[in-house]
């Protein structure tokens, strides 16, 4: 394998990202629209080439807990779902987080609640970026507009699951899981050698070695309630580490801008027209495009308050991540919210028409 | 005389090796306590020391990890299986065992069990049953028996309104992928050698690759069962022996 130029489904993209990242396992199972990240990887048999393992469980409770076990082990571990599953998924990803280890999910969202529709949605931000699971806990999300961003998160996502040991989600949605671009698929990285994982991870990781003569413990539990404050305090310094250090986002046409949108994923694609339809008709308007959602880009929007008049989140929910923008706004200015959801997509003209409306409101 | 066998080389009786030193927080009586002084003795007679990952329940076994001086990986309430799987597959070179019991196996874990066993994962599964939900204070569980008072049936369990005890072990005979189970006590000294070596046995065949081995263990809760220790051996004999019969119920 080297570096190859192809054209892709956004779904089977992940799956070739993870082989090429040195995956070591993928445990998953099927739902709509994310199936083809499984379906490819066992096309691909990445076991007789990397040895990856890749396995079909019987339920996302499972996955997630292979994933965890995977983890503990200090093994480059990913599961992939779509809303439902992830809500099953849940409570692993707490114990994941409390028990402080490394792994990748890939979240392709769907309209909900409840089983919802099969078709594109953005109506999971407050699934993944405030919590889900139970606990004082943040998980970092990455959220990829473009096939050749999920081809790239893959391998950030790893690392930074490893620099801070922490689960990563890849919050991407059913548009960019299932559409086909040009995607520029890197150079493999091969996986750790068990040897590598001792030398690297071997002060924490429960890898059977006992290493020096001292065994590892993976655990979330501690019934002492002065240590799990303790514990809960390490974790909030690890995140206010993350919040200075991983924070990601995209502006553009926001130099000049009088509005801004801000939209992340599909939506912010959709917003990007829609910058283009609103600079045609003379309105200044720009578009700050977070990619990560936690670490959300408190700061450049709070900057962005101050000069701009008004500001419009565009996101395929009733209004989730809005919430963040309107904290993160440092002046009291006019901040609005459009969206389309159940698996209804906003087209860029759609938009348009909410960011005149908001131009109005004066 | 007594000197002979306080000689170190002439032990009659010693401490498991890898048995850690921390008091143990098991109620006195509980079987846990000699259930680990065996696994710690399989673990050290096979050489698995430094190969070996355990998987602990929720539940009294929660802290089987301060215990016994290996690696583990303490799992969400019926989840070891799923976990287990995962590592044996990454690293088949390990032996991997879980250490489950009642609640945590044959209710809300039921589904990872099966399907562990079901995939024939090279892996070990203790099943520690003393039908009882211990840890939250003696409530019903699954392979609580027909009559039997816990904190959920004060009356004692009704079939009509709670069904009948899960015969785990049995059902699990059925799946493929599985290679040995057996159904062992610790309550007398000939049943406590038997239980160490069908450990040793499901532990080896995991290690040979020859699929799932499931050992389940008819246990006391003698603070649970609101009985004093002799007294709960004595009921376990009676009672439980008779639903959960011991002996190998498949070896293949």
């Amino acid at each position: 394998m080297k570096e190859e130029i192809r054209l892709m489904k956004g779904n089977e993209v992940i799956a070739h990202a993870a082989v090429r990242a040195g995956c070591d396992g993928y445990f998953g199972y099927p739902i709509t629209p994310q199936t083809e990240i499984m379906e490819t990887l066992m096309e691909l048999k990445p076991w007789e080439t990397t040895g990856m393992v890749v396995l079909q469980a019987e339920s996302e409770v499972a996955s997630i807990n292979m994933l965890y076990g995977g983890a503990a082990m200090g093994k480059r571990v990913m599961t992939s779902s779509s809303s439902p599953g992830i809500s099953l998924m849940s409570e692993g990803i707490s114990y994941i987080a409390g028990a402080e280890l490394p792994c990748v999910i890939v979240d392709i969202m769907r309209g909900g609640p409840g089983l919802g529709t099969i078709q594109p949605a953005q109506s999971d931000y407050f699934q993944i970026v405030k919590g889900g699971g139970h606990g004082d806990y943040h998980v970092i999300v990455l959220a990829p507009y473009s096939v050749q961003e999920m081809n790239d998160f893959v391998e950030d996502a790893f690392d930074l699951a490893f620099k801070y040991r922490t689960p990563v989600i890849i919050l991407s949605d059913g548009i960019i899981g299932q559409m086909m671009e040009k995607v520029v698929l890197k150079a493999p990285t091969p996986r750790l050698s068990n040897a590598e994982i001792e030398r690297r991870y071997g002060s924490w990781a429960s890898t059977g070695s006992k290493r020096n003569g001292k065994s590892n413990v993976i655990t979330s539990v501690n019934l002492d309630s002065l240590q799990q404050e303790e514990f809960n305090l390490h974790l909030q310094r690890k995140y206010r580490t993350i919040e200075k250090k991983e924070v990601r986002y995209q502006e553009f046409e926001c130099d000049d801008a009088e509005y801004l949108i801000v939209a992340y994923g599909s939506s912010a694609r959709i917003s990007h027209k829609c910058v283009e339809l609103a600079r045609a008709a003379g309105i200044k308007a720009g578009l700050l495009r977070p990619i990560t959602l936690y670490p959300f880009p408190v700061e450049p929007i709070a900057e962005l308050s101050k000069r701009v008049k008004g500001i419009l989140a565009v996101e395929m929910s009733m209004g989730q991540m809005v919430e963040d923008v309107r904290l993160a706004a440092e002046k009291q200015i006019k901040i609005r919210h459009y969206g389309r959801c159940g698996g209804m997509i906003p087209s860029p003209n759609e938009v348009f028409d909410a960011l005149v409306s908001l131009t109005k409101e004066d | 005389m007594l000197s002979n066998i306080q000689n170190q080389e002439q032990p009659v009786y010693a401490k498991a090796r890898l048995l850690t030193d921390k008091v143990m927080h098991y109620c006195p009586g509980c079987s846990h306590g000699t259930l680990h002084k065996l696994i710690a003795e399989v673990i050290d007679e096979l050489q698995l020391e430094h190969k070996c990952i355990g998987i602990s329940p929720v539940g009294c076994g929660v802290f089987a990890y301060d215990y016994i001086d290996i690696d583990w990986i303490e799992a969400a309430h019926g989840r070891a299986p799923a976990i287990a799987s995962a590592l044996k597959r990454l690293n088949p070179d390990n032996m991997v065992f879980t250490y489950q019991g009642d609640g945590d196996l044959a209710a809300i874990g039921t589904g990872e069990t099966i399907h562990a066993c079901n995939r024939g994962e090279n892996i070990t599964i203790i099943f520690i049953n003393n039908g009882i939900y211990g840890m939250t204070g003696g409530q019903m569980a699954p392979t609580t028996l027909i009559g039997m008072k816990t904190a959920t049936t004060p009356e004692g369990r009704d079939p009509q309104l709670h069904g009948f005890p899960v015969k785990i072990a049995d059902m699990l005979c059925h799946l493929d992928g599985v290679s040995y189970v057996t159904r062992q006590a610790v309550h007398k000294p000939a049943a406590v050698r038997k239980a160490k070596s069908a450990l040793k046995k499901a532990f080896q065949k995991s290690m040979d690759g020859k699929g799932t081995s499931f050992v389940e263990i008819v246990a006391t809760c003698n603070s649970g069962w609101k009985m004093s220790p002799v007294a709960a051996n004595r009921w376990m004999e009676e009672h439980m022996l008779k639903q959960y019969p011991l002996g190998d119920l498949k070896d293949i």
